[in-house]
């Protein structure tokens, strides 16, 4: 090998390192200061590792308000949010990709036109919606306006409308109703789809702020992004770490998530750019 | 009496349309009846005031700035996003394990809630004890004010909008690269042809589509942000990251002018209205595949 390719190898390798270190400096820097005392945290230049790894932060962080609370309110509003998502797409999306039906294009196509519109969009109205029906600050409140979606839909229908005819019809010939079609051929056969979609859904809804702030203002109905957020509202400045603290709580299991399907996930979300 | 089986797909695609109707379709509407209204949400009494609402938008400096605020953000961090994912794909697009994880890595921040990316970033962009202000002085850059000071306070924020966006992008721009036909390339070579000129010719056409769908789902993105301001810097300093979204918040829901801020939503509206037509205008024509 030449220099000047040794040479060139070995700049790219440092440039690689720069620029990993970019996005990964930032959270080593949360890491770093969850586990510092409050002294350290406002000393200049700043500690890279602290004398004493403060734990208790953790837990102080847990201890400032009803963090299972949210805790549970999240789980719960992004795993209600998935299965009604799943029930009304699967559904949705096989009859828009197997039947032919009157007005199945104008319907679709309505479909489609809610997948441009962001919730952030249109948040007012559906605000005042909700507060007629005492929906304000209630789970169902945070769950029904996602309760069904337009991506969904077009990503199971793309993979709905790949199955043979002939595979049907033959399941119809044995007589199998169209439940069991979709239970036993379609769903088999759309689990990428389904994961992926799943997936997709569950971390927009974990870690969603918008509309928990919007829809709530009781700690009942709160969820973990809102919680965490009031640790900074503490009087005589923020205290970084505990606030850091507390992020970790609403970052290490989409972490976790992301350390053990990356490839899938990266697939799922890339794989929606794309199409 | 019809038979089940002509019924059945209409009642199969009736929850999810249930859904779309009345918490995407009627509040479009909504919105837009409220914005000729005056109302301040306690009241019984909505009053039609025609198009004043708006009058009173455009007569507004502060909105103006919202405005103008927007737009800039919206250039910035679209601009930025598009030119550095470009060229970050260019140069990760290779196979092998160490590639693979620089990808994952500046992909990450892409799942992590906005709400975590914010405060880490108003930590590390802290004036006085933040890391990005020592690093500044460790390379011997003037420090800054970041999130403090109106003239840097926008920027600050299309620097987050960029290190959140910028792995996605890159993955997509890489997915694209990937699926430009070899033999175009292998044409290229047999001509001789410059790597420069091999990239204007083959590669940046090929990628069209795909920078053309980024573009304008970054731009339909960036009018939408809100997180950011909400947590870092609440509109401020001297409204100076004042944006469409929170615009809309504060007035809906700290001044109860619900009429004048469903008009900004009109607003709003229209903006990812023209944005997302000329998406589709454009993709139908499909002037970009070869």
């Amino acid at each position: 090998m030449t220099l000047a390719k040794t040479a060139s190898k070995w700049l790219n390798t440092l440039c690689l390192a720069i620029l990993v270190a970019m996005f990964v400096i930032p959270f080593v820097w949360m890491i770093s200061t969850s586990v510092k005392s409050y002294g350290e945290t406002v000393i200049f230049p700043p500690k890279w590792i602290p004398d004493q790894i403060h734990w208790e932060n953790f837990s102080k962080a847990w201890n400032s308000g009803p963090f299972l609370n949210y805790f549970m309110n999240s789980l719960i509003v992004s795993v209600g949010i998935l299965l009604l998502q799943l029930v009304t797409c699967v559904s949705a999306a096989y009859a828009f990709a197997r039947y032919r039906f009157r007005g199945s294009r104008v319907l679709f196509g309505l479909t489609m036109v809610t997948l441009m519109i962001p919730s952030q969009l249109i948040f007012l109205p559906v605000y005042l919606l909700l507060s007629k029906w005492g929906m304000l600050n209630s789970l169902l409140g945070l769950i029904l306006p996602f309760s069904s979606s337009a991506f969904g839909i077009f990503l199971l229908r793309q993979s709905f409308m790949q199955a043979q005819e002939e595979l049907l019809e033959a399941a119809r010939l044995d007589d199998a109703t169209e439940w069991k079609i979709i239970y036993r051929i379609m769903i088999p056969l759309a689990r990428p789809t389904l994961v992926t979609f799943a997936l997709f859904s569950f971390i927009a809804h974990w870690n969603d702020y918008f509309w928990p702030l919007v829809m709530t203002t009781t700690d009942a109905a709160r969820t973990l992004p809102i919680g965490i957020t009031k640790l900074r509202e503490v009087e005589g400045g923020t205290a970084w770490h505990i606030l850091m603290a507390g992020n970790m709580i609403l970052v290490i299991p989409i972490l976790i998530v992301f350390f053990f399907a990356q490839r899938q996930i990266i697939k799922a979300f890339v794989y929606s750019g794309v199409k | 009496m019809m038979r089940w089986s002509s019924l059945r797909p209409y009642v199969m695609v009736a929850p999810a349309l249930t859904v779309f109707s009345i918490f995407f379709i009627y509040p479009i509407f909504y919105m837009i009846y409220l914005s000729f209204h005056s109302w301040d949400f306690i009241s019984p009494d909505k009053n039609f005031i025609g198009l004043g609402n708006f009058e009173e938008l455009f007569d507004s400096r502060e909105f103006m700035q919202v405005l103008s605020n927007s737009f800039q953000y919206m250039l910035l961090t679209v601009s930025l996003t598009t030119i550095l994912s470009l060229l970050l794909a260019l140069w990760l697009n290779r196979k092998g394990m160490i590639y693979g994880f620089v990808q994952g890595a500046i992909f990450s921040p892409h799942i992590i809630s906005l709400v975590s990316v914010s405060l880490v970033w108003m930590w590390l962009m802290d004036p006085r004890f933040g890391l990005l202000n020592w690093i500044f002085d460790t390379v011997g850059l003037p420090r800054s004010e970041w999130l403090t000071n109106p003239k840097s306070a926008l920027f600050s924020l299309v620097v987050v909008a960029v290190w959140k966006g910028l792995g996605f992008n890159t993955l997509v721009f890489i997915a694209g690269l990937q699926s430009i036909p070899p033999y175009l390339y292998e044409a290229a070579a047999l001509d001789d042809s410059p790597r420069l000129t091999t990239l204007y010719r083959i590669t940046l056409p090929a990628l069209s589509p795909t920078l053309f769908f980024l573009t304008i789902i970054n731009m339909i993105g960036s009018f939408q942000v809100f997180e950011t301001i909400a947590i870092m810097t609440q509109g401020g300093p001297v409204n100076s990251t004042n944006t469409l979204v929170f615009y809309i918040y504060q007035y809906g829901f700290k001044f109860f002018k619900i009429g004048y801020a469903s008009a900004a939503g009109v607003v709003l509206l229209v903006a990812v209205g023209v944005l997302t037509l000329l998406y589709f205008k454009l993709l139908s024509r499909k002037v970009h595949y070869r």
